[in-house]
């Protein structure tokens, strides 16, 4: 134990600097992918089928993939598109767009499940579509998205380990740097697998403060 | 760009692409088979009187979801040698990923038993069933109709998890067309093809499963 902890002394910047990371890719492909799913949710409950095809057809393919295909996929197939990322900039393009996928999903089943009467009474009232959306549906729409959002959130955050593989300096290659140095596997996988469960259960209680604050009085 | 594509260079691995895709199916398979098994103990365990049972499922339930796949992966596959369970690559991987399903499969199999009415299973206590056959006659098959189409997504989502794999050198689709990015530098064929065969394998068992839910009518 005592070893242990001095090598967790010896550690602590590399596990700080690993965590940091894994949060700041979280949040930021949570942030770029919610903002994709808006746009993609939107474009497949009301789009016309010129542009509700391709989303169609991109939603499907993204989601039939597993992301670590998706991430060493980006990793090394956006320089044949002429565009130089480096790990965490392309790890964060394929969360993102993983995330969008899902997002669009679930924003398109909130979307359509308020009835169509609400569009035709904005309508009546004079608003125009972008503020019949701002205004009536889509807060609506959020009482159903928040808690399925949040925990897109935690898969997200499980989702970012992935990019140990291609070399993005997060939590897990962290981890496997500093067992590679002390051979404390059992210990130090242990620990990583405590702080993910520790991020992961503060979201989940954000996840229940929302549904409880979205929930219908 | 100045990058041409050959895909004759796939053509001539394609049998390995092919292995590695059926090496993944029965990953994915192995372990939802395991993870039922532990899905159902432990969703039945939950409906006794006894509260400790119902305390230790939720443990395992949120330990689990809460913890990322790959970090467990490893975990059983590096850090159990150290207290002397030392398990194969393909054991220790079918295993992670079973515990992993365990945890899902237990709350779909809780939700399934939820959805099982009150006054069917009042009916079999009338006509004097036993605890156990109520359960094997009565309230599973309703259960298990009740639970195919998440089962269904869960077999899915299991059969993409088998990409994690490839991490500790299982030879499965991902690992192929790792292999074949680093030794032919084809590297937009390779990855095509496999995400290719990923999605088309997954879209053929969700069709599968489409077909299979309309021959079992909801209850």
């Amino acid at each position: 134990m005592e070893h242990f902890l001095h090598e967790l002394w010896i550690a602590r910047w590399a596990l700080a600097q690993g965590l940091l990371l894994t949060v700041e890719i979280s949040a930021a492909s949570i942030l770029c992918g919610s903002l994709i799913g808006l746009l993609a949710g939107i474009g497949l409950t009301y789009g016309k089928w010129p542009l509700r095809l391709p989303i169609r057809a991109a939603v499907d393919s993204i989601r039939g993939i597993p992301v670590l295909v998706l991430i060493l996929a980006s990793f090394y197939l956006l320089t044949f598109a002429g565009i130089n990322l480096t790990a965490v900039e392309s790890g964060l393009f394929a969360l993102s767009i993983f995330c969008g996928a899902h997002m669009g999903e679930i924003i398109r089943g909130a979307l359509q499940s308020i009835p169509v009467t609400q569009i035709d009474a904005g309508r009546a009232i004079g608003l125009t579509f972008p503020k019949i959306l701002i205004y009536v549906l889509i807060p609506q729409a959020m009482r159903q998205i928040m808690p399925v959002w949040v925990n897109t959130g935690a898969e997200l955050v499980k989702a970012s380990t992935l990019l140990s593989v291609i070399g993005t300096g997060e939590l897990l290659l962290r981890t496997q740097e500093i067992v590679g140095r002390n051979f404390m596997t059992l210990e130090f996988y242990a620990l990583c697998g405590f702080l993910y469960f520790l991020i992961n259960s503060v979201i989940e209680r954000l996840g229940k403060f929302a549904s409880r604050r979205f929930a219908l009085q | 760009m100045g990058y041409t594509f050959q895909f004759g260079v796939i053509e001539a691995n394609f049998d390995h692409f092919l292995y590695g895709l059926a090496l993944g199916l029965a990953l994915a398979f192995a372990a939802i088979l395991v993870g039922t098994l532990i899905g159902l103990a432990c969703a039945f365990a939950t409906m006794g009187k006894v509260p400790l049972p119902s305390r230790l499922v939720g443990i395992y339930v949120s330990a689990i979801r809460n913890t990322p796949l790959l970090v467990i992966i490893l975990f059983i596959y590096f850090a159990l040698p150290q207290l002397g369970i030392r398990l194969g690559k393909l054991e220790s991987f079918v295993f992670s990923l079973a515990i992993y399903a365990g945890a899902y499969l237990t709350e779909v199999f809780r939700a399934g038993l939820a959805g099982v009415p009150r006054g069917v299973i009042d009916a079999g206590r009338a006509i004097g069933l036993t605890g156990f056959q109520l359960a094997l006659y009565v309230i599973s098959p309703i259960m298990w109709r009740n639970c195919l189409p998440a089962l269904g997504t869960t077999f899915i989502s299991l059969f993409k998890d088998t990409s994690l794999a490839a991490v500790i050198a299982i030879p499965e689709l991902t690992y192929q067309a790792r292999k074949l990015n680093t030794e032919t530098f084809r590297v937009a064929e390779a990855w095509a093809t496999a995400s290719v065969l990923y999605l088309a394998t997954c879209l053929l068992i969700a069709a599968g499963l489409r077909q299979l839910e309309r021959r079992f009518p909801k209850f």
